[in-house]
């Protein structure tokens, strides 16, 4: 769940907008390098962001009685990046501003780098951490694609607390009050998105494992070893 | 297999969670997040904070807007289904 149109005071939408900028700037020239240079990673590009639309629009029921979406940005990060990502978010953010009210342009700025940006970041780093441990593939996927998740509406309520200090409790006191409306409302929408995610690995390791090698997702090695273990 | 029984098994066990929390807690209204942090705003700023903006253009129903958010995930479905079938389908060719 994004922040609403309006919800946000001066100077703070300015603010977010001025840290979304620079980076989806940098994503959309990555994006252009992408699609001239290495045509083979286009479908895959379109899977993480048909992905992203789909988990957003999913609206599900969670523990506290009230409802959240998933962002479906921890695939886009993993195969892409933190900043391709930013700019596979915002597509969705701006539809969801313009046409269905969700979201706004206003905050178009925080919500971008809550979900664009610092989850894809958060996903993205999590990912490389545990190839580096050594972790299982769909393990570190698991992860990586869960805190992607939950690390949005973390910093959704970070941005909410910020612009909304409480009168007695400061900053730390709006920042338990937003949390449990959307931190905590996330864990559950947030793990079933990491098994989710990690499943849809499966399928992308069989049909387009090479490109995965390609961009450096995975090594010759640890691709074969996955492909054995799928039977045929 | 393991992967689908895992991923089935963890969908199963939300929606057990969810009827659960269903049965026990009668007075949720399973409004949305965002809904729940504009009170949690009104709380905060004792009613005082106007939204400054409004949206430019609202669905002008819940079923338009349920109709608008369906779509959006109908055309991810449809590409992430057009991927899958024709890269699988060209291997076993």
């Amino acid at each position: 769940m994004h922040i609403m149109e309006g919800f946000l005071p001066h100077p703070w939408w300015e603010v977010w907008y001025a840290l979304s900028l620079p980076v989806v700037a940098y994503g959309i020239y990555r994006m252009n390098r992408l699609v001239k240079e290495r045509r083979e990673t286009l479908p895959l590009l379109a899977l993480a962001g048909a992905f992203i639309f789909v988990l957003s629009s999913l609206k599900l029921p969670s523990v506290t009685g009230s409802c959240s979406h998933p962002t479906g940005t921890g695939m886009g990060a993993i195969l892409f990046g933190p900043a391709l990502t930013a700019v596979l978010s915002l597509i969705v953010l701006v539809y969801q501003a313009l046409f269905l009210a969700h979201g706004g342009i206003t905050t178009l700025g925080a919500n971008v780098f809550s979900m664009g940006i610092a989850g894809p970041a958060v996903g993205y780093l999590v990912y490389r951490g545990c190839t580096r441990l050594n972790l299982h593939f769909y393990l570190s996927i698991f992860l990586a694609a869960t805190l992607a998740d939950w690390a949005t509406y973390l910093v959704t309520t970070l941005q909410l607390a910020l612009a909304f200090p409480s009168a007695t409790g400061g900053v730390v006191g709006s920042f338990y009050a937003f949390g449990t409306v959307f931190a905590l409302t996330q864990v559950p929408l947030a793990l079933v998105e990491g098994v989710v995610t990690a499943l849809i690995f499966k399928y992308i390791i069989q049909v387009k494992g090479d490109v995965m090698v390609k961009l450096k997702v995975i090594d010759e090695k640890g691709l074969g070893k996955l492909r054995e273990a799928i039977p045929a | 297999m393991k992967g689908e029984i895992i991923a089935g098994l963890a969908i199963i066990l939300f929606f057990a969670l969810f009827l659960y929390v269903a049965a026990s807690n009668t007075g949720a209204d399973w409004g949305g997040a965002d809904g729940e942090a504009e009170g949690v705003i009104a709380e905060l700023t004792e009613g005082t904070y106007e939204p400054w903006f409004e949206p430019l253009i609202e669905p002008p129903s819940g079923e338009i807007e349920s109709l608008l958010f369906s779509l959006q995930a109908a055309l991810g479905a449809i590409v992430i289904g057009y991927f899958f079938g024709y890269y699988r389908g060209k291997q076993s060719a």
